[in-house]
């Protein structure tokens, strides 16, 4: 059996080539010209951040023999061999734990807090005045771009060493980005019961409670518990510049090649950030039901 | 006029209890969560040293902070101030690229619908999970001790705790490709590779491309705050400066990082919407 397969006549077929060629000649134009900048725009970054690749390649070893160190004891065993011996200080290391998990908390009950007051006078559809939301917004980003970090260097010469800190400067980032995410809620609520309060002569404030609230809660509750598995990621390092948590174990145990307790610290953190996402993952499912999760 | 029926609410209530009495589980459950809530916070408080005359205390002192900050000014530094941000930005920009680079084959081999066999996938899966569990500062650190202190170890720290989360995102927009184009591919006789590269990477690399962007912008704020390790950039000045007191000079960096930071969401916004289409950036 043949399959009739038809040939268009030779001149038809080459002003279709033509203009198929052409077609994707252009865009083949703008991708190359893409490239052409992006790749310029990598050289220039590679100059600036003074990349070497030959460092790379001779202290490439070390990376890997890095992963070898933190993972021996100084007896030279493998360290499962002996869990007792690499896991000595897990008293301590869980208190510091306990102390992160805590700092992210509050930090992040005080910021959603704070979201919570400040996200109606963001949001585009209940803000009382165009001036304050402008206000407010200000704010927020100010709030949500300082990295959590700087915040925490700053409170560590202004409150002392120590968690207090690390929960402010948690808090204020979080009310940055809460605040955020809680006033996109809002501008996506349905505004027909917000008209159906006020016509029955309901303050702004009222308003907000029973037509607003309603609609938000879950919403809010969801972002909250996601704001809170990521603090927790935070936590863990705000201990690098003396603001309380188990950073402050691992800062000291990397930079005196405690090598094994390196391994330790690294292991119950990532242990402890997947317990908290599961079962973050876990009540947001079943407080919200599946489609509040993403 | 007739009258509204009156209503006899004894009588409804004895005819519905179900819609009168809740449970008691459903009425208590609201405010023993919150009762919860504030026990804990109560005693977060009380473990992590809060006290009112720290905090009033500590609150005036920031209060002399802000006042010292005020007005912004770099000294003579600024020159080094610029090249620190221009550091930091080649930190943002050659990690978050070298990250999409060693992440695309990998994404490839932790999605479900190129690679079937959960044996293979699973310890892909958890191996990128590891890397995401582990913060940018740390892996900063880890990479200080083997290259050194100074900006190369930056670009290494954002591209290893990168390469988890883009191996984990661009392996669900692979499993959220159409699976119809593959198909089709394989139906005129393609190869495996042929079905990725025809079937696959068309509709995944606009998806990618906004993610890498993304990433990108968001790096600009990691890049700043891994120089408080020494990991280059201005983030390294900042820290510096801060320790010194010099609180005019942090306040200016602090609105540089700001100026910055703004410059490239307005830059990558434009750019996603170029490259994907107003629907998918919003």
């Amino acid at each position: 059996m043949t399959i009739a397969v038809s040939i268009l006549p030779e001149q038809q077929l080459a002003t279709l080539n033509a203009a198929y060629s052409q077609a994707v000649a252009r865009r083949r134009w703008r991708l190359l010209f893409g490239a052409a900048v992006f790749a310029a725009a990598l050289l220039l970054a590679a100059v600036g951040a003074e990349v070497n690749l030959r460092t790379l390649f001779t202290y490439f070893g070390n990376f890997l023999s890095y992963f070898d160190r933190i993972l021996t004891l100084d007896s030279g065993q493998r360290v499962w061999t002996d869990v007792g011996e690499w896991l000595w200080g897990w008293r301590k290391w869980l208190k510091m734990l306990g102390e992160t998990l805590l700092i992210s908390y509050v930090g992040t009950l005080i910021g959603a807090t704070f979201a919570f007051a400040l996200n109606f006078f963001a949001a585009e559809n209940t803000s009382p005045a165009p001036w304050l939301r402008f206000g407010v917004r200000r704010l927020l980003e100010f709030a949500r771009t300082v990295p959590g970090i700087v915040f925490a260097l700053i409170f560590v010469i202004a409150f002392g060493l120590g968690p207090m800190a690390g929960v402010l400067a948690i808090a204020i980032h979080s009310t940055g980005a809460l605040g955020k995410l809680f006033s996109e809620i809002v501008e996506n609520a349905d505004m027909k019961p917000v008209e159906g309060i006020r016509s029955t002569g309901a303050s702004w404030l009222a308003c907000m409670r029973f037509a607003v609230l309603p609609q938000v809660t879950a919403g809010y509750a969801s972002y909250a518990l996601l704001r809170f598995e990521i603090n927790v990621r935070e936590a863990s390092v705000m201990g690098f510049v003396g603001a309380g948590g188990i950073g402050q174990e691992l800062v000291v145990a990397i930079r005196k090649f405690y090598y094994s307790d390196v391994s330790a610290i690294l292991v119950t953190i990532i242990v402890t950030v997947f317990i908290i996402d599961i079962a973050t993952g876990w009540l947001r499912g079943r407080l919200f039901g599946k489609e509040a999760r993403t | 006029m007739t009258k509204p029926q009156q209503v006899d609410t004894a009588q409804l209530r004895a005819r519905y209890p179900d819609v009168f009495d809740r449970p008691a589980s459903a009425r208590l459950a609201t405010p023993a969560m919150i009762v919860a809530a504030l026990a804990i916070l109560v005693y977060g408080f009380v473990d992590l040293d809060f006290s009112p005359s720290r905090f009033f205390s500590g609150l005036s002192q920031l209060g002399w902070i802000s006042l010292m900050m005020i007005p912004p000014d770099p000294g003579s530094s600024l020159p080094i101030y610029l090249k620190a941000l221009g550091e930091t930005l080649s930190i943002a920009l050659l990690g978050t690229t070298l990250a999409a680079l060693f992440a695309l084959p990998v994404s490839l081999l932790a999605a479900r619908n190129v690679v079937p066999s959960k044996i293979l996938r699973f310890p892909v899966r958890r191996f990128l999970d590891s890397i995401r569990g582990v913060d940018t500062l740390i892996w900063a650190l880890v990479w200080i001790n083997v290259v050194g202190l100074g900006p190369f170890a930056g670009v290494l720290a954002i591209a290893v705790s990168d390469f988890g989360s883009f191996g984990k995102l661009f392996s669900e927009a692979i499993e959220g490709a159409d699976q119809k184009q593959v198909e089709g591919i394989r139906a005129s006789g393609g190869s495996a590779l042929h079905e990725i590269r025809f079937g696959l990477l068309p509709q995944v690399l606009p998806v990618i491309a906004g993610q890498v962007l993304y990433f990108i912008e968001s790096n600009t704020r990691s890049a700043t705050i891994i120089g408080v390790v020494g990991a280059g950039g201005i983030g390294l000045q900042l820290a510096e400066q801060i320790r010194v007191l010099e609180w005019q000079r942090v306040s200016f960096l602090i609105l540089m990082i700001l100026v910055a930071v703004a410059a490239i969401d307005f830059i990558s916004g434009k750019l996603r919407f170029a490259i994907i289409g107003r629907r998918a950036v919003a």
